[in-house]
């Protein structure tokens, strides 16, 4: 992949010269962008039908073979569809909130590993970049509460802030246990770092499962999904923070959701999944076998899994209580990451460390 | 003129224009929008010198949460732009003079040739890691500047908790720890009734069983 790739790059480099860069660039955006938004359009269909199945029911499954078209009638729906601007909301905030939630989401994906060497900025700091954008992301969901000019925006805006100010503290923490585990905080390293002769039983899953734990927990709140869903509390503040948003403004606080699961799916699995790596290496003919599958497709299965898990949550867990949320946030989940912080850095430091 | 130069021009621009509408803003919402483009552009600077750890930090920490709690206030706030304005030709000269002073100092410092160490940056190679080495001086060379500055961070958080927080004697609150750990027995008796046959019922629950 990485050689198709060099011998594109080279030839485009003949062809263009110095103007060839920001045209590479620009195709290397695209073919990120693009992919996460089909991916997006189609986890909607995904969700519905998966909780269909849950709930015993078959979903949506009129438009196309399956409900297969759903996506595509969804959106031209959105799209077609007014757009209000409520009287008294604050019009250019209003109009760029949706924008301001989205390009966080999709800028994270610059420093992600899709496969060995598949990034598409290798950034040293690659962790703190993410931790940078995706605490980002708030300022969407509080400036599109602000700018309503709505009660129910404004309530569900101002405990979004909260509960993604809260939440980002676990998360950074459970982050800092990766990071000491792999030494590095360039997310290429930290895959590589997980590559052992054992498959799977080299990946940080092992060591760091609470923190695994911690970390998928935060992002499900992150998110702001259902159990932790109260920006949106239907039964109380109508919508939440998008109460006021028609048409394509609701359509991107839709697709900027979205973007952020499968980002935190791709980056559970960046860092306690091994990202691209294959699960069975080391495994005899059954790894050598399976070694000759690209990175990009384990890379998607594992995405899959966490993908799904979003949805199982959904299906089985209630609405948290938002005082229990705070309590989780801080009392339980930033407890236990410090004291994982220490347990990691003590053992690293004794012989029983064997990633 | 390079690239990197008409970045820097960019961004400095970008953190002066934002800074001016900072302070001129009408709305105190927006003021607080043009503080965080003025803290991303400087985090943009200092990309540009290599510090790449700082920059992230700079947005990690102030964009990322310092201005959401910031945004979070001025919103529930309610302030008299009107009278704010008012006040703002009066206090414009000692701000002047504040500002003057500050640049001087400044020109003072940083455009003294005699001053300077006469070394040009040297960049550095690709690979190599600002957060290691930054980390490295920190916890080592300056582990006990480094340490006393957290103690006092930690002394400052510690003491605006605990001036300020007042605890409410009337105030319900939960437990939420026996909460979870209720059992059945706790909520639901279950009693052992003997069967009745229908016409021991009385006539209310006749009627009631009839719709």
């Amino acid at each position: 992949m990485i050689e198709l790739l060099q011998t594109v790059h080279q030839m485009g480099e003949g062809l263009l010269g110095a103007a060839w860069l920001p045209v590479w660039t620009a195709v290397k955006i695209f073919a990120i962008v693009l992919p996460i938004m089909g991916g997006v359009a189609y986890y909607t269909l995904a969700e519905r039908k998966i909780l269909g199945f849950m709930q015993v029911r078959p979903g949506p499954n009129r438009v196309g073979y399956w409900g297969l078209l759903q996506p595509v009638a969804d959106g031209i729906k959105l799209l077609t569809k007014e757009f209000i601007i409520p009287s008294g909301a604050n019009k250019f905030l209003f109009l760029a909130a949706p924008v301001m939630a989205l390009t966080p989401a999709l800028a994270a994906w610059a420093v992600v590993p899709l496969f060995e060497g598949g990034t598409l900025a290798n950034v040293n700091a690659g962790l703190l970049f993410l931790l940078a954008m995706t605490s980002l992301g708030v300022y969407g969901i509080i400036i599109a509460g602000w700018a309503s000019n709505s009660k129910y925006a404004f309530l569900g805006a101002l405990r979004s802030a909260a509960q993604i100010v809260s939440y980002e503290l676990a998360m950074g923490f459970a982050l800092v246990c990766v990071l000491l585990a792999a030494q590095s905080m360039n997310m290429g390293e930290i895959v590589q770092g997980q590559q052992s002769e054992y498959g799977l039983f080299g990946w940080y899953w092992i060591p760091l499962f609470p923190m695994l734990v911690v970390y998928f927990i935060a992002g499900v709140a992150e998110t702001n999904r259902a159990p932790f869903d109260l920006a949106e509390d239907e039964s109380a503040i109508v919508a939440g923070f998008h109460t006021e948003y028609s048409g394509m403004g609701f359509a991107l606080f839709f697709l900027a959701e979205y973007a952020n699961m499968i980002l935190i799916a791709a980056l559970t699995v960046v860092f306690f999944l091994g990202g691209y790596l294959n699960p069975f290496h080391g495994w005899g003919a059954l790894g050598e076998f399976t070694d000759q599958v690209p990175g990009l497709f384990w890379m998607l299965a594992k995405m899959s899994i966490f993908l799904f898990l979003f949805l199982w949550l959904r299906a089985t867990f209630p609405r948290y209580r938002y005082d229990q949320l705070m309590r989780l946030g801080w009392k339980v989940l930033i407890p236990l990451t410090l004291i994982w912080v220490v347990v990691v850095a003590a053992w690293m430091q004794t012989s029983l460390w064997l990633w | 003129m390079n690239f990197e130069t008409i970045l820097f021009y960019f961004f400095a621009a970008s953190a002066v224009f934002s800074a001016l509408r900072v302070i001129t803003a009408r709305n105190p919402l927006h003021s607080v929008m043009f503080l965080v483009l003025a803290f991303v552009s400087s985090s943009g600077i200092w990309m540009l010198l290599e510090a790449e750890f700082l920059a992230i930090a700079l947005v990690l920490v102030y964009v990322g949460a310092v201005m959401v709690l910031f945004l979070f206030v001025v919103m529930m706030l309610d302030i008299n732009i009107e009278k704010l304005r008012k006040d703002f030709l009066q206090w414009l000269p000692a701000g002047a003079l504040l500002a003057t002073l500050i640049v001087v100092q400044m020109v003072w410092v940083l455009g003294d040739k005699a001053a300077s160490t006469g070394m040009t940056a040297v960049k550095h190679a690709a690979d190599y890691s600002n957060t290691k080495e930054l980390g490295r001086l920190i916890y080592t060379d300056y582990v006990y500047p480094f340490e006393l500055a957290a103690v006092l961070l930690l002394v400052a958080m510690v003491a605006a908790i605990a001036l300020t927080f007042r605890r409410r004697r009337d105030s319900k609150r939960q437990d939420i720890s026996w909460q979870v750990n209720v059992k059945r027995n706790d909520r639901v008796r279950i009693i052992s009734m003997p069967a009745t046959k229908k016409n021991e019922v009385s006539g209310a629950d006749e009627a009631h069983a009839a719709d």
